[in-house]
């Protein structure tokens, strides 16, 4: 049998054969597992073939070899991350072109000659530390240099934290909020991914307020409008029926009703109108199960049990309008 | 007012960043739990896949009534879970009468139900029934090797689905770098009808052969079973198309007009476009011309300018 290739997927160290089939299915169980472990072998083989002839390197537990990308795709587990917009910081630093610098641990100290840590207990230039302030000109008798000073660190902290908030609205917004990270104005717990409510519009705010509306008595005629609300964009009435004594004036109107319906019945795209095929198929249905019911009645006993079907509806509109009026005359 | 709220530092901070969303993705976890009733078998179907697959997944001990995986309104408790414990891949088993020993087999996309697979599990073998010299026992978390015979696996919708379902659920981590002496194992499944396959799993024994390719010897070791498929529902199709986003790679832009010659290095050519000789206005220098040429173009645009200034003046 000429056995074509065994696909195989290498990410996966996967090997398939689609060319096999069980011509008679194996008597006994052990011959089944007999004979699948012989093919797997087989398939088995033939990944390693390709395996261990891709370039490897040496490692203490054994040959490391890098595997290609794997060609039966997986789905994900979960959607992908949006990349993160840059924070204003990152704008500005990327127009001026300011490097980021990897800063020390420790600094040298000039006053005290010594190293201090950056940051923390102990550290260089605190402001806490300064004993005294000189006065320049510019002061004015009887403020407080030192209060000053913690008004002016209180500001700029909290300058930092509105842009802190800025730039986490700006993730926020195309869904690139960090994992940990919640804003909200309620304690929500963080389940599965955070996406942004969807704003809602003037138009849908007024579609639902008008189908609100219709669920009153009157049909929302007399809610007291809001000032700025609009009128209902329907009319609410949805048939218009011709006055029952026409006045002189426009002509015929009851003429004119009827033209337009006979003109698209019997206009060239009257087939797109008039459904021939199913109107004549319903009328069929229709008059067999008249006849059926007829025969029915005399024969069987479980019409006795069934209700008198009396159908309230009237005879299908589908007929000519001018049949009736063709027989009283 | 907004707030910022960042649950803690540290471990916790570390625990929500493992459970983000990442642009490629490392392995899944299982989640292995039972419904209201289990046969024996069933009971040691469950515990052998979780021991093969020990490090991923989360076993649950006592029985959901409430867990209907087909049903509309019975996956919210299996959400649930997914979401707490931060598993992708469920197996549920459940043992009734007109389903006996029913295992089904599903993935979540953002703790959301993907797909489902209902097999019905018959004539299972234990780990423990087979009887094997112990050295060749495969270790834990080793990635294997899969076979899948069967034209079946291809033609059949069930068995396609199957097969992906099988695939994802004990494929292990996604690895680039393979330690090839920590093969050991391998999945056989072998497709026997359109609804049912054979499924084993075996040891691999590497042999010495004549060439840097050893030898493979498979050895039967851990559970093995017939798999009938009952049911299955696939994904919708945009929710399909949504899961199989890979990240966008980096295209690295082919750098044009460059190509290397062995002689002479790298060679890149330079494209003048046309000259266009005809219609390039020339300017009226009267240099360079003798002395008559030279006076006569000089009068010529004296003449030139006094006209213009006649016009204008006009």
């Amino acid at each position: 049998m000429a056995e074509a290739q065994f696909e195989v997927d290498l990410g996966n160290l996967m090997a398939f054969d689609p060319h096999h089939r069980f011509v008679s299915p194996p008597s006994s169980r052990e011959e089944l597992s007999k004979a699948s472990i012989e093919h797997g072998t087989k398939l088995v083989q033939a990944i390693a073939d390709v395996l261990f002839s891709l370039p490897s390197r040496e490692d203490q537990d054994g040959p490391i070899v890098t595997l290609p990308a794997p060609t039966t795709k997986l789905p994900r587990a979960k959607p992908l991350p949006k990349p993160r917009p840059p924070t204003n910081w990152e704008v500005f630093a990327q127009k001026k072109g300011i490097q980021k610098r990897k800063k020390e641990k420790l600094v040298f100290d000039d006053n005290t000659e010594s190293w201090k840590r950056r940051h923390g207990y102990d550290r260089v230039n605190d402001d806490n530390d300064i004993p005294i302030i000189e006065a320049k000109a510019t002061d004015e008798p009887g403020t407080d240099p030192f209060a000053e000073r913690r008004k002016e660190k209180k500001g700029r902290v909290d300058k930092q934290e509105k842009n802190r908030l800025h730039n986490l609205k700006q993730a926020a917004k195309v869904g690139a909020l960090p994992s940990h990270i919640q804003l909200a104005a309620t304690a929500l717990p963080i389940t599965g991914t955070q996406t942004m409510t969807k704003k809602i519009s003037k138009d849908e705010l007024q579609n639902v307020a008008g189908m609100a509306a219709t669920a009153t008595a009157s049909g929302g005629k007399f809610d007291k409008k809001l000032p700025g609300e609009k009128p209902p964009k329907h009319e609410k009435k949805y048939r218009k029926f011709l006055p029952a004594v026409e006045g002189s004036g426009m002509g015929s109107m009851e003429r004119q009703q009827t033209e337009k319906v006979l003109n698209k019945l019997i206009s060239k795209d009257s087939h797109e109108i008039l459904n021939v095929e199913k109107a004549v198929n319903m009328y069929n249905v229709k008059s067999d199960k008249r006849q059926q019911k007829k025969q029915g009645g005399k024969s069987s006993s479980s019409s006795r049990l069934k209700p008198d079907k009396k159908s309230f509806k009237k005879s299908s509109s589908k007929k000519s309008p001018y049949k009736g009026k063709g027989k009283s005359k | 007012m907004m707030r910022i709220k960042t649950p803690g530092k540290g471990r916790i901070r570390r625990e929500l960043d493992k459970r983000a969303p990442k642009l490629v993705e490392t392995g899944k976890k299982t989640l292995i739990l039972h419904g209201t009733k289990t046969s024996g078998v069933l009971n040691s179907v469950l515990t052998e896949i979780y021991h093969l697959k020990r490090d991923d997944s989360v076993k649950y001990t006592r029985r959901n009534d409430t867990v209907r995986p087909f049903e509309s309104g019975g996956e919210t408790s299996l959400e649930f879970y997914s979401l707490k414990t931060d598993c992708s891949l469920f197996v549920f088993g459940s043992h009734s009468k007109k389903r006996p020993n029913n295992l089904v087999i599903g993935r979540f996309y953002d703790h959301h139900i993907y797909d489902l697979v209902e097999i019905g599990v018959e004539n299972f073998r234990s780990m423990d029934s087979f009887s094997y010299d112990k050295k060749f026992a495969p270790l834990i978390g080793s990635k294997p090797f899969f076979a899948f015979i069967g034209e079946g696996f291809e033609n059949v919708d069930e068995l396609r689905h199957l097969k992906e379902v099988l695939l994802d659920l004990f494929h292990g981590q996604a690895v680039t770098n393979l330690n090839l002496a920590g093969l050991d194992r391998v999945f056989v499944c072998t497709a026997l009808s359109s609804n049912k396959i054979f499924f084993s799993h075996c040891a691999l024994r590497l042999k010495k052969s004549g060439t840097t390719v050893p030898r493979m010897e498979l050895v039967e070791v851990g559970p093995s079973m017939d798999m009938v498929v009952r049911r299955h529902r696939l994904p919708d199709d945009h929710l399909r198309k949504e899961a199989m986003k890979t990240a966008p790679e980096l295209t690295k832009k082919k750098e044009k007009n460059v190509s290397k010659d062995p002689i002479e290095g790298k060679i890149g050519k330079i494209y003048i476009p046309d000259q266009k000789v005809g219609s390039v206005p020339l300017a009226n220098i009267a240099k360079g011309l003798k002395r008559e040429r030279r006076e006569a173009k000089l009068m010529k645009s004296e003449d030139k300018k006094q006209k213009k200034q006649k016009q204008e003046s006009e």
